[in-house]
């Protein structure tokens, strides 16, 4: 019976631990938020972080964007050549992309490569006094640090999914029209028909900027908070990749069934 | 004007419900070099933290430039502390900045200045710790001894009237420490400062400061000039100035009878 009791006792603790972090990381949110317009004031700050978050987030995501693009090819046109239906290849490759693949995987791409590097850097700081240097010296590190760091995130993620869709497009194109034959002139014009600027490109954006919002939002929220240990960093790192792919696909599943549901349903 | 730049009056200090420091009194005057030295542990680099205005106190007041830090909201926290300096431990350097741009970091935050002249100061602060010569590298290319005198000149760039230090002469070699100790006592009266070394240096630290506070277990059990420490009785300062290995601060950490833990263990 007491053993019961204690195991529960534990699942409340830990429940418990969790609401209170996550009110933490509303709050941290919420200041951030606020404090923002050094990164917009001096906004070299932030330009400085897009090389890092973004740029050389730029070679994975276009290797990425092309192979993903080429299997799509492949494995949808071994599927449409079924139903007779070959040339709905570019539809297949471009909405699969757009709506879904782009944001979904470039988010992940950019949490394992961008979002461990935004909390390892700023637990170092912190393990290392930078942040308390910071503050012993009237700078506000979260105006000066933080938020440059999840503004040029949050501008870069679209980005970063557009350019995954674009170079998956291309690499459909080069599957589906270069390598097995499906014509270019069907691949192009039917993309071009069924896929739909409000519905699938600008849907597509706005889940791009929520990952970009979410990742980033908890990549520096962990690196702040992380104890300023190695052990502590370690632990932020792995928590940023693992809290940011589970939050990028539930985030997913509501954001597709808020946009595209409702369109079945009229 | 106040003779005192810190003035500290029945402060205690406890992190969650694990006191730390108990009912300390201190009174730091303009222009001073004072030390606050014990063991490791004992609290000193907490009372930084308090007079820093980082930890608030859980009772007494800290009354630092005249304002009490204790109920100082953040911009006025901000605000006082545009007049400190402070030196971390080991230099808490921007690693992602050249030496330049962090000596260059404080003015550039705090004081609207056109380049040029930007440049002209922090060559003059990196002068007068002997590191021109190293302006353009980067943190990770300097030994710890170099990597402590820049932050030295980052900590004194805007010329703040109170400068404190914490252990500045921990992990250095008999040059880079004494190169330190000259320049913390140099700098200190060329700007006019008031200058808090936290330290557990003794042979060093007695030689160059003006004021000694001893702190054991969050209290201060002695206080002097270094030729009063020198002579004191305390048996723990004494322990402390000399560097016995057994006194108030035992050998060994308290455990079990020898005899009875050989013989089995059982307490």
């Amino acid at each position: 019976m007491n053993g019961l009791l204690d195991a529960l006792a534990k699942l409340g603790r830990s429940a418990i631990d969790r609401i209170w972090r996550l009110g933490f990381a509303c709050r941290f949110f919420l200041y951030m938020f606020l404090h923002s317009g050094t990164a917009f004031r001096r906004f070299r700050l932030t330009i400085r972080e897009i090389y890092f978050a973004g740029v050389l987030s730029l070679i994975i995501i276009l290797v990425s964007g092309l192979f993903v693009g080429m299997v799509l090819g492949l494995q949808g046109y071994d599927t449409l050549q079924r139903y007779g239906s070959s040339e709905a290849l570019g539809v297949l490759v471009a909405l699969s992309l757009v709506r879904e693949l782009g944001p979904v995987v470039a988010g992940l791409l950019f949490a394992s490569r961008a979002g461990s590097a935004i909390t390892a850097e700023i637990g170092l700081m912190k393990a290392t006094e930078q942040i308390s240097a910071m503050e012993m010296m009237a700078v506000d590190p979260i105006s000066r640090v933080v938020a440059p760091r999840f503004w040029a995130g949050v501008l870069s993620m679209p980005l970063l999914a557009a350019l995954f869709s674009a170079m998956g497009i291309f690499g459909g194109y080069l599957v589906g029209v270069q390598l097995i034959g499906v014509d270019e002139g069907a691949f192009w014009s039917q993309m071009q028909a069924a896929v739909d600027i409000r519905e699938d490109v600008l849907n597509g954006v706005i889940k791009s900027v929520v990952f970009g919002v979410a990742v980033t939002w908890i990549a520096v929220f962990e690196g702040y908070d992380a104890p300023p240990t190695a052990e502590g960093v370690s632990g932020a790192t792995t928590r940023t990749v693992v809290t940011s792919s589970l939050a990028i696909l539930a985030l997913d599943f509501v954001l597709t069934a808020l946009m595209f549901t409702g369109g079945n349903a009229k | 004007m106040d003779t005192n730049i810190v003035e500290i009056d029945n402060l205690s200090f406890a992190y969650d419900k694990r006191p730390i420091l108990h009912c300390i009194n201190m009174r730091i005057s303009r222009g001073k070099v004072v030390a606050i030295m014990g063991s490791s542990g004992c609290g000193k680099t907490t009372l930084l933290r308090v007079i820093g205005g980082a930890v608030r106190p859980t009772a007494g007041s800290t009354r630092v430039m005249g304002k009490d830090t204790s109920k100082l909201d953040r911009a006025g926290l901000f605000e006082i502390r545009r007049r400190m300096g402070m030196l971390f431990q080991f230099g808490a350097l921007f690693t992602d900045m050249s030496v330049f741009e962090n000596v260059a970091f404080p003015m550039r935050e705090h004081a609207r200045l056109p380049e040029g002249m930007i440049r002209d100061l922090v060559m003059m602060k990196l002068d007068a710790v002997g590191l021109r010569g190293v302006a353009q590298l980067m943190p990770s290319a300097l030994s710890g001894g170099m990597a402590r005198r820049v932050a030295l000149a980052r900590a004194v760039a805007l010329d703040p009237t109170l400068i404190m230090y914490d252990e500045p002469f921990a992990g250095l070699d008999p040059i880079s420490l004494g190169v330190i100790a000259r320049l913390i006592r140099r700098l200190n009266d060329s700007l006019g400062a008031t200058s808090i070394i936290v330290t557990h240096d003794v042979q060093e630290s007695l030689h160059m400061v003006d004021y000694v506070y001893f702190v054991s277990e969050g209290r201060i059990i002695a206080e002097g000039s270094p030729d009063e420490v020198r002579g004191s009785r305390v048996p723990y300062v004494k322990q402390f100035v000399n560097g016995e290995p057994d006194g108030p601060v035992p050998f060994h950490f308290p455990a079990m009878d020898f005899m009875a833990d050989l013989a089995g263990g059982q307490s």
